[in-house]
């Protein structure tokens, strides 16, 4: 692999909704001025804007897909196992796009920009938005990059509801769609651990109504992003990875200290999640995930919601997955059956539960890659 | 390419009758279809649109690769993905033993399909009834290659056994092709002795 040379990448931004007429027109009823949008892209777009990929990021990800900002960045971005040159989304072949999703903390105008009506930050003024606008922002990025056609949209867990949602508004502006461990509409199970994790946030006495300034609400991020970790793991991935062992000493304390390794490891995600993630930003983003049911609009018939689409699927969900399991996958493969769409699914055997869409590289990239250069083959052969 | 594939099909002398067998530009549905070389080669010379089942993740994997479209799924339960009469062909070749229940899988094939080509492993072949007379253990052929104990065909039974079942569950039997290579005039004239398999096309009676 090319892991000795550090494929330097350079974030960019886009910014629309400067006149009125111009601005992002909400759900919620709203209008959003001023959008920016925090974006990178990887490898070049073909003579004929063939081989296109946008990828949508999960709940707290970002533009940062692959590569590093720097020489001396520690860290590539999120899913550099899966996209850069050579890599199974191979950005020799394809002109790969991500951009953070409004609402966010990672460069794209969310609670915690400013405001150009007031010169204050949003904070809670900031509108409630859904997973649509934030496709909706996405689409204008978009036009701004001269794209006219998606190969592909991928994404997992929320990144894969964008890319259901973006099926439904723009099915004219893709050749295909891959969801991954994600789910059609958001279960009351999921409702309610978003509840929990914002209600962490919301009684932290420094959350102030949205207004915190040097003191932050960070324990009650820190437990929100605890509780949200939990779901991400899985029984057996947890039993491998701490088992009941101790951390810091031999017999129990006693106390109520931390004990075990697990603690200890949920203690360290808490700590640093607050570091580099934004507690309003956390309210927003969830709620906009809770608002998610792409049945809605047709009247909660998740078959009738894809009646405008064609374009083929690869749909994929992980065995030990329990926060969206399988059978939320295939409530929706059975929906794009319905509708005659071409639909290749698998559910691939994995212990490490929803996570596992960013560890099991080797299947779900042999998957992907097979799958584009298929579609890429069929476009181009056109 | 096809040549390779064809190749690679050339093996399966059931599958060979059976893409004999389907129309031009249908809609297939190929239960258990392995590594989508089938459906990839229907899709090559007869347009067809197809859609494949599999429970293997490894053979869902190259399926993928193939480029057919292939949906993780496990032929014990219903096939409630799919609706009444929306493929023009279900195809099962030699899997129907494998189900915990055939009959189902019967009603199930003939209610999505308007029309359904099952490949069959015959029980009643003279080689296994011979097999089980003179030596008194469980047959073991070419066909049946498994022991008693480690054998994923739980439900053997013999054309005749297949026939009475259609016409229990009305199922009308559209056509009988037995298959086998030796004494052609005899699986012609008794195949439920000499033919070590049959294709059956049915669909739903009424």
């Amino acid at each position: 692999m090319a892991e000795n040379k550090k494929h330097i990448v350079k974030s960019k931004d886009f910014l629309f909704g400067t006149d009125d007429s111009d601005a992002l027109l909400l759900d919620c009823g709203k209008k959003l001025h001023s959008v920016n949008i925090r974006y990178e892209t990887y490898g070049k777009l073909n003579a004929n804007g063939s081989n296109a990929i946008l990828i949508f990021h999960a709940l707290t990800g970002d533009a940062h897909v692959s590569g590093w900002h720097s020489e001396e960045d520690r860290k590539p971005g999120w899913w550099n196992d899966m996209i850069g040159p050579g890599k199974p989304i191979d950005t020799e072949k394809y002109f790969v796009v991500c951009s953070n999703v409004i609402g966010g903390c990672s460069g794209s105008t969310g609670p915690r920009s400013i405001n150009l009506a007031t010169g204050k930050l949003y904070n809670m003024d900031f509108p409630v938005i859904t997973i649509a606008d934030m496709v909706r922002a996405q689409r204008r990025l978009m036009k701004h990059l001269k794209v006219e056609k998606w190969l592909s949209i991928i994404g997992g867990s929320m990144g894969g509801m964008q890319a259901l949602e973006w099926s439904i508004s723009y099915p004219e502006l893709t050749e295909s769609i891959i969801p991954i461990a994600t789910t059609a509409r958001l279960s009351p199970q999921s409702i309610a651990f978003d509840w929990v994790g914002r209600e962490a946030i919301l009684t932290d006495k420094n959350w102030d109504n949205g207004d915190y300034t040097e003191n932050i609400p960070e324990n009650g991020l820190a437990t929100a992003r605890m509780l949200a970790h939990i779901t991400y793991l899985s029984d057996e991935s947890m039993r491998r990875k701490f088992g009941r062992n101790l951390q810091e000493s031999e017999s129990y304390s006693f106390d109520f200290k931390r004990d075990f390794a697990v603690e200890s490891y949920l203690q360290y995600q808490g700590q640093r999640f607050v570091e580099r993630f934004d507690a309003n930003c956390y309210l927003y983003i969830t709620r906009a995930m809770d608002y998610f049911d792409v049945s809605a609009k047709a009247g909660g018939n998740l078959a009738a919601a894809f009646k405008n689409v064609t374009c083929p699927f690869l749909v994929i969900s992980f065995s030990s997955d329990w926060l969206f399991p399988t059978a939320q996958s295939v409530d929706l493969v059975k929906a794009l059956l319905k509708n005659r769409i071409d639909v290749s699914y698998c559910e691939i055997e994995s212990s490490y539960g929803h996570d596992a869409f960013l560890l099991e590289i080797e299947v779900l990239g042999k998957m992907i890659s097979d799958f584009l250069r298929n579609r890429l083959e069929v476009i181009d052969g056109k | 390419m096809v040549s390779k594939l064809k190749e690679e099909l050339a093996k399966r002398q059931d599958l060979v009758e059976i893409s004999k067998m389907i129309e031009s530009g249908t809609r297939v549905l190929d239960l258990g279809c392995g590594n989508g070389v089938f459906l990839k080669l229907l899709e090559y010379e007869k347009n067809v649109k197809g859609l494949g089942i599999e429970i293997c993740q490894q053979q869902i994997i190259e399926s993928i690769a193939t480029g057919i479209p292939v949906v993780h799924g496990d032929l014990n339960h219903d096939l409630d993905f799919a609706e009444d009469s929306s493929f023009d062909y279900v195809v099962l070749s030699r899997t129907l033993q494998e189900v915990q229940r055939p009959d189902r899988l019967l009603s199930e094939i003939v209610r999505v399909g308007k029309r359904a080509i099952v490949s069959f492993i015959n029980f009643g072949y003279y080689k296994t009834r011979f097999q089980l007379m003179l030596t008194g253990t469980m047959p073991e052929t070419k066909n049946l290659p498994y022991h008693w104990y480690d054998t994923p065909n739980i439900h053997l039974g013999t054309l005749k056994d297949f026939r009475m079942l259609c016409k229990e569950m009305d199922i009308r039997i559209l056509r009988e092709l037995p298959l086998g290579n030796q004494r052609k005039i005899f699986t012609k004239v008794i195949p439920n002795l000499f033919a070590p398999m049959c294709i059956f096309e049915i669909r739903k009676g009424g």
